[in-house]
């Protein structure tokens, strides 16, 4: 049975690799560290579970990263994806600090794929873990283990009793039992809130039931509410998250990556209503993936269809689940429950449009459509080969993008502005701050890594002085 | 049916088996993930498929090394819904392969409760031969102390060594090819012929056992930490193994060809090459039977282990016995080491193309087609 009757130096709260992070920077300095994490050890790490790479730094090639990516470069992607909604000198100070992480990680045994041309093209960005976010999590409890730090699974905190900016004790379940932890200093690093349905719900009423929840069911954000409720200054949009195309059919938590389709591009999209919504082809998969997750929420029902033909199969990665395939679009739509009339209009006018080109699968190629609205810009080819097939599509969420403002220590700042005395936040929890919209592959874990060492270096040296 | 289905023969045991279908689920589930890519040959292979007939799926089962990388990597492992298990399921799957694909076919019975069926034959033959030796000799035969040339024929007679054992083997040999043979069909159409490049691939992932280096960091041998123990140790037990049947080799060119009979010098070449071949087994075989017990359960087929815990007891009791042989030659315990070293051999050729060891023959075969295959 863990020491509830000690005063700790640092308190982590949460376990996936931000919190980790933290955890050993704090106990690396000298502090003594517990962990709180709230799934059971199989289910351990968050969402650094389903992850599977780093954005890093790096002004010449390695043994993981090929070529350069420069902060110029990174901080450009970075503008872009979020629309200047950034903190630059946050942004700025977790890209430099990037270069570092890996190097970091590896320290802690996590061990980086050799670099190679991944599905994504991210290997000049991008360094891989291998065998994904699981391993990476695994080598770093593993590191946590031997350093001495204190892991509690199974074991939520519920609250956090604050003073005057000044956290003095946590109140926690621990296996089902209430309990109290005592510390110096504390970090969240317990992620966001996607994973609570009813808060959801504030925001997107009945559409949140059918938002399926791709990573850890254990992000309730119970944490971040507690500090919020408690005068934490809040960042970044409550309303909005980061959400991608997943299969229909996938487990409504938990789903992982597997469950997302790449489909898109080589298809046409329609809603319930047999309409399509949006260009289908409007950039490459890597740059557009991210937004059309938004676009099926906005959509009756929160679902959608994509429709497309044999010759498109091998171009996107296969789905767990089979495809619906027919001889005839109208017998696709009658397995789909969709109107066949409607659907068989939709693609004829689809084909009426699509003006010849050379297809090119991997790059904007000159295959487009003319005279349709929407256009579908790029990989437009007539859907004419049978079978017919059919992706059934919903809004699978990543994560959320309200946080707690921290300031360049990752130092939690409460509404007044002032810094809090001894909380620190790293992670998801705190994403917001850099991330305002949008998403770069690999950088929730980059901001994971630099904040979650900083979250920990601080906390031990608050602890000391 | 496609033609190349229809030129396989795939057997309709694993066409039906439910650990068939269990691997195909899997398979969706990791052709969709790709996370295991760099971890060994499996994941790539995989990539390059969409659908997995029983043969595809029969060949990568045979291509999986057991390194469990992939199963402490996986955000589907249990307790997860979709329970993703690949080491084991790929485990159970090579099993009945191996029943599948045995020659005479009825043999593939043995592979049921095999752990049962290798321990029985150890016991069975190491009885025999004592109750041979002191049956065919006089009893007294079998305590007294020999020395010089011959030696060991005197405790049992040469004529009846090169008829048990010559047939045994020859017979294992046999069924391993038949099996070789049976496998390579069953599990793909024939293909393109072999080149010299992909054979030289196969060489040195099987010689090297590449698939357990990881790349240099290892594999999860005991938990979801990386080491080397399963790659060191069963080199340690497969080139044991080979010195010994160097030994055999060399002993058989010294009685036959010079004319020169065992007992030999413990510095002559069959002497050294048992003693050291012996050596290497007994670590090997103990060392791989010491991580199967430490080991993470969860990726492991417990079903199998009786028979690889008796094929490990058997080789590591061949090789034990053969050193113990080796001490005792010049005292009254030779006779009775003698047999019982020569019953355990025995053993081991008879057991062998029904049980683990067929696994060096199928997973050979898959990395021979793996390696054609990255070649394209």
């Amino acid at each position: 049975m863990p020491d509830f009757d000690r005063v700790w130096d640092v308190l982590v709260v949460g376990g996936g690799n931000a919190a980790l992070c933290a955890a050993i920077s704090a106990r690396r300095a000298g502090a003594s560290v517990i962990i709180c994490e709230h799934a059971p050890k199989d289910m351990r790490g968050g969402n650094s579970r389903h992850t599977r790479n780093i954005r890093a730094l790096h002004p010449a090639p390695t043994d993981v990263l090929t070529d350069s990516y420069l902060e110029e470069e990174y901080w450009d992607d970075l503008y872009r994806v979020t629309g200047g909604k950034t903190d630059e000198h946050l942004a700025r100070l977790c890209i430099r600090a990037s270069q570092h992480a890996p190097g970091f990680l590896k320290d802690c045994g996590v061990v980086f794929q050799p670099s190679l041309s991944g599905t994504l093209s991210l290997s000049r960005t991008n360094a891989f873990f291998l065998g994904g976010g699981k391993a990476l999590v695994n080598a770093l409890y593993r590191t946590a283990e031997q350093l001495g730090i204190a892991i509690l699974y199974d074991t939520e905190v519920q609250h956090i009793a604050l003073e005057d900016g000044f956290a003095k004790e946590a109140i926690i379940s621990w296996r089902g039992f209430p309990q109290r932890v005592r510390f110096k200093a504390i970090v969240a690093s317990s992620g966001g809130f996607q994973a609570n349905r009813d808060w959801l719900r504030r925001y997107w009423g009945d559409a949140a039931d059918n938002f399926q929840i791709r990573g850890t069911p254990y992000a309730q954000g119970r944490v971040l509410r507690d500090l919020l409720d408690q005068g934490a200054h809040e960042v970044g949009d409550p309303t909005q998250f980061h959400a991608v195309a997943n299969d229909a059919r996938a487990p409504m938590e938990d789903g992982g990556l597997a469950m997302r389709l790449d489909c898109v591009p080589f298809a046409i999209v329609v809603n319930r209503d047999v309409e399509r919504f949006y260009d289908e082809g409007e950039d490459v998969w890597p740059k557009r993936y991210a937004i059309w997750g938004r676009l099926i929420a906005q959509q009756p029902g929160q679902c959608a269809f994509a429709v497309t033909d044999s010759q498109a199969e091998m171009n996107y990665l296969p789905s767990v689940f089979p495809p619906y395939r027919a001889g005839s679009i109208a017998e696709l739509a009658a397995m789909a429950g969709l109107d066949a009339g409607k659907l068989e209009r939709v693609v004829a006018e689809y084909n009426a449009s699509v003006v010849p080109g050379t297809f090119k699968p991997m790059v904007p190629d000159d295959c487009r459509t003319e005279g349709l609205t929407p256009p579908k810009s790029h990989w437009a080819r007539r859907i004419e080969k049978p079978p017919f097939i059919l992706h059934p599509l919903r809004t699978g969420i990543t994560f959320t993008f309200l946080g707690l403002k921290v300031n360049e220590r990752a130092r939690v700042l409460m509404a007044d502005g002032k810094p809090s005395a001894n909380i620190f936040a790293s992670g998801e929890i705190m994403s917001g701050n850099i991330l305002g919209q949008g998403y770069l592959a690999g950088f929730g874990m980059a901001i994971g890594t630099v904040f979650g060492r900083i979250a920990g270096e601080e906390a031990a040296r608050h602890v000391r002085n | 049916m496609s033609a190349t289905e229809a030129t396989r023969m795939t057997p309709a045991v694993l066409e039906d088996s439910e650990t068939v279908a269990e691997a195909r689920r899997q398979m969706a589930i990791c052709n969709a993930c790709r996370y295991c890519e760099s971890y060994c040959a499996v994941f790539p292979a995989m990539a390059m498929r969409r659908d997995f007939t029983a043969g595809d799926l029969t060949h990568l089962a045979n291509l999986c090394h057991g390194c469990k990388g992939c199963y402490h990597a996986c955000q589907y492992a249990p307790p997860h819904a979709f329970g993703v298990n690949v080491p084991a399921t790929f485990a159970t799957l090579r099993q009945e392969s191996y029943a599948a694909f045995a020659w005479p076919a009825p043999m593939g019975r043995l592979f049921e409760r095999n752990g049962t069926i290798v321990s029985l034959l150890a016991a069975l033959f190491a009885t025999l031969a004592m109750v041979l030796a002191v049956a065919i000799k006089d009893p007294a035969v079998l305590w007294a102390s020999h020395t010089g040339p011959g030696a060991f024929f005197r405790v049992i007679p040469l004529w009846l060594m090169n008829l048990l054992a010559g047939s045994t083997f020859l017979f294992a040999i046999l069924a391993f090819i038949m099996g070789g043979i049976r496998y390579w069909r069953g599990t793909a159409s024939g293909g393109a012929p072999i080149g010299v490049e992909p054979a030289r691939d196969a060489a040195v992932d099987i010689l090297t056992l590449r698939n357990l280096g990881g790349g240099g960091h290892g594999c999860n041998d005991i938990d979801d930490s990386f080491a080397q123990h399963r790659r060191w140790l069963h080199h340690a037990m497969f080139y044991g193994f080979m010195l010994c049947f160097a030994a055999t080799s060399t002993g058989a060119v010294y009685h036959h060809v010079f004319g020169w009979h065992s007992p030999h010098a413990f510095w002559s070449l069959p002497v050294q090459f048992g003693t050291w071949g012996g050596v290497l087994l007994c670590i090997g075989t103990a060392g791989l039977a010491w991580v199967k017990t430490v080991t993470d359960p969860g990726p492991v087929a417990k079903k199998l282990q009786g028979g690889e815990y008796a094929m490990l007891a058997l080789l590591f009791l061949v090789s034990a016995t053969g050193l113990l042989l080796l001490a005792v030659r010049h005292t009254g315990a030779m006779g009775l080491m003698l047999a019982l070293h020569l019953g355990l051999v025995l053993a081991l050729f008879v057991a062998a193309p029904y049980s683990k060891m067929v696994h060096g023959l199928y997973r050979s075969l898959a990395l021979l087609r793996n390696a054609r295959e990255r070649r394209r």
